[in-house]
């Protein structure tokens, strides 16, 4: 055990730290979740790729930076640190990018990964379908093969990313006759194809951060397939496995919410109106949380280098980060008091609307990824062992 | 940077682990409530044969000179087994403070006979009023105003007060402090004694760990097996998400523990920290998994012969041990929101910090 970095990695954090010191936006940029804003973040990422930081962990020949976890983590770190923009092609090149690796063929890897890492191509994820949710092994929509072709028919739902991305990955069900798990398949669909129809919904905060797909007889080649056919389950598995665990939510994203808590309860509690007693406590303890967050992803990081492999103690994650970040958020909400309803636009607003946006933001945790109901399922029968039926 | 244990370590734990199975079922553990002493001179000399009293002796008094990072999974050990004895004391605070009190002829006397078993030494501190094995105890270390004492058993008066883990023995203790008896003071003996406490609470935090993990294990056994309208208990919903909650909770518990071994074997500034924060969190994972795991056992977890509340009365009485949770939550808010001690996120730098 050796928790110090090496000259190297203190090195490589320097050189991130002086990149985003000289590169990330002084202001904002508008809401990923408008035309105007995805564009905006499609640009940061064509940035940060031109910089040779899209992809930090990816191979240099797929548009990465040929670095292994730890500098990932490290770049992470001084990513949220600089309070750089969220990462717009998320579903590519946290989700289907590190899938696309394990499951596809030499020519798909060529294809897609180069401009997923360069935002060229921005992803939305096709899991659910009206009657497949939770129960995703429900799934309707079909792909009939025609010649060269799958046909595809159905709709997907909660796509998000949708309203505005250039793909959508999802499982279809390949064989009509086939039940549940099987007979589905894993394919890679450009939301320009014909018969494609994609209406946005409105989130929460009135923004369309996800939609509707409609796919009537949409021909997408056989190429698209990603692994076997009628292996569509186990590719996705893996998917979900990268997007419960280690890739999506790195810790630094809630080391950095605890500490701006920390800083918001220091003015809470200099100020003349007395704070919650509770909420001192309430607020270490999220800070010893999302540090604990961190440690645990060190040593699955640690793990992983070593030749281990992440499996299903991501539930474990899931549950453990987005029940974070929403604790978080309503101390935040309860040490702003009075204010804390303010949009950001409110003129007495001074900041701490943003705290209201996490708050609405960090409530969809606990239910995209899998709703954690659905993780504790796991982690009660596949890590603990206890009885499906 | 490399979060993780060695081959050998595992290896230790393993060598311990199946130790404990075979030497410390819970039938022991049992046995031993009813005996006077509590305590079993020749288990422990069985557990010095293996090395564990002696880990953190020097190698120049005989020990094996090995540090917390080794010890941490040992102690996780410990607390599956609910494993009774002075471990805490006698095998984690008190190698360290003798060696660092700089009295050779103490250290001489001492170190070699915690190594090999044959001395016990009980450790007093001023977080608590209460001194646990003193009544085996050869040596007892005891504070006394800003001083440390080093006195042996004859010395003492120690008054019995049963508690709730028939396992953990308390005693009110009372001696005449003198110049003879006196091996620290002043800012040296405060130090020492905040290391004596870290070292404590880690100890306590580790066994948590395993106390935490061994509650989980024996729930699911009996989830398993208990079968009402006519399927298994744990096929039910409300146990399994129960027992999820419970399982995340020591999973995540389980890094800070570790940190905090590395952050005391390596004497780092933010030490006392990352003690506490390890001890919060251990102890909350394995108080909450005491709450399911006698749920899950229903009315046959609430009888005296169902093993379970081994462990539950081991995770209560591990909560007040070396500084109760509130003193250590209080320790991480003082340091983390008003700067009181030194408090580093890790790997993320602070604007500010660079």
């Amino acid at each position: 055990m050796e928790l110090r970095y090496t000259p190297e990695q203190e090195a490589f954090r320097k050189e991130a730290r002086a990149w985003l010191a000289a590169n990330v936006p002084s202001t904002p940029l508008p809401s990923l979740d408008t035309a105007e804003g995805f564009e905006a973040h499609r640009q940061w990422e064509k940035k940060l790729h031109a910089g040779g930081w899209a992809m930090v962990p990816w191979p240099v020949e797929y548009g990465g930076r040929g670095a292994d976890l730890l500098e990932w983590l490290i770049f992470e770190e001084e990513y949220y640190r600089a309070g750089a923009p969220g990462r717009v092609n998320q579903n590519g090149i946290f989700l289907l990018g590190p899938t696309i690796m394990e499951f596809g063929t030499a020519e798909q890897r060529a294809r897609y990964l180069p401009k997923m890492a360069s935002s060229e191509e921005v992803w939305a994820q096709g899991w659910s379908e009206p009657n497949a949710g939770s129960d995703m092994a429900a799934i309707q929509a079909t792909a009939r093969i025609d010649g060269d072709a799958f046909v595809i028919n159905g709709q997907k739902t909660w796509a998000s990313r949708g309203a505005y991305a250039d793909w959508l990955f999802g499982m279809f069900r390949t064989d009509p006759d086939s039940e549940r798990h099987r007979g589905l398949t894993f394919i890679l669909v450009p939301l320009d194809a014909a018969g494609v129809t994609v209406r946005p919904i409105e989130q929460l905060d009135g923004e369309a951060g996800f939609a509707e797909v409609f796919l009537d007889d949409v021909r997408v080649p056989l190429e698209n397939q990603l692994g076997e056919r009628g292996q569509g389950w186990q590719v996705a598995m893996a998917t979900a496995g990268f997007e419960r665990g280690l890739m999506l939510r790195s810790p630094a994203r809630f080391q950095n919410t605890a500490r701006k808590l920390v800083e918001l309860y220091r003015e809470t509690a200099a100020a003349a109106e007395p704070v919650d007693p509770g909420l001192r406590d309430a607020v270490a303890r999220c800070w010893m949380d999302a540090e604990a967050y961190a440690l645990n992803t060190y040593q699955t990081v640690s793990r992983l280098l070593s030749g281990g492999k992440i499996g299903a103690e991501a539930s474990l994650n899931k549950i453990f980060w987005s029940e974070l970040d929403v604790r978080m958020h309503e101390i935040a909400l309860q040490l702003l008091g009075d204010r804390a309803e303010l949009l950001p636009e409110a003129p007495s607003a001074r900041g701490v609307g943003t705290w209201l946006d996490g708050f609405l933001f960090s409530l969809s945790g606990p239910i995209y990824a899998g709703t954690n109901e659905v993780q504790r399922n796991i982690i009660a029968e596949r890590i603990l062992g206890l009885p499906r039926k | 940077m490399q979060f993780g244990f060695s081959e050998d370590q595992r290896l230790l734990q393993q060598t311990v682990r199946e130790f404990l199975e075979g030497e410390c079922p819970v039938a022991f553990v049992r046995g031993l409530w009813s005996s006077e002493t509590g305590h079993s001179p020749e288990f422990w000399a069985k557990l010095a044969a293996v090395g564990v009293p002696g880990l953190l002796v020097p190698e120049a008094h005989g020990g094996l000179g090995m540090d917390e990072v080794d010890l941490v999974l040992l102690l996780e050990e410990a607390g599956r087994a609910a494993l009774p004895g002075p471990i805490l004391a006698t095998a984690t605070v008190a190698p360290p403070l003798i060696a660092s009190l700089g009295a050779e002829t103490l250290a001489q006397r001492w170190l070699p006979a915690i190594a090999d078993g044959s001395a016990v030494v009980a450790v007093g501190h001023p977080l608590s009023p209460f001194v646990t094995d003193a009544n085996i105890a050869d040596l007892l270390l005891l504070p006394s105003g800003d001083e440390i004492h080093a006195v042996e058993a004859d010395s003492v008066e120690a008054v019995y007060q049963p508690g709730n883990d028939p396992s953990r023995r308390l005693f009110e203790v009372r001696f005449e402090p003198s110049a003879a008896t006196r091996v620290a003071s002043g800012e040296v003996a405060q130090r020492l004694t905040t290391a004596a406490i870290d070292r404590g609470a880690l100890g306590c935090a580790a066994e948590q760990l395993g106390v935490g993990q061994q509650l989980i294990d024996l729930a699911v056994r009996y989830a398993c097996q208990r079968k009402q309208f006519g399927v298994p208990i744990g096929s039910f919903q409300a146990i399994k998400h129960m027992l999820a909650d419970v399982a995340v909770r020591v999973e995540y518990a389980r890094s800070v523990v570790y940190r905090a071994a590395h952050s005391i074997a390596r004497d780092v500034a933010t030490r006392s920290v990352d003690v506490s924060a390890a001890k919060v969190a251990a102890s909350d994972a394995a108080l909450a998994a005491a709450r399911t795991a006698l749920q899950v056992h229903g009315a046959l977890g609430y009888t005296w012969e169902q093993d379970v509340h081994v462990w539950m009365r081991r995770a209560w009485s591990l909560d007040l041990a070396w500084g109760r949770n509130a003193w250590h939550r209080a320790r991480v808010a003082d340091a983390v929101i008003d700067g009181a001690l030194p408090a580093a996120t890790f790997g993320y730098a602070a604007p500010g910090t660079d």
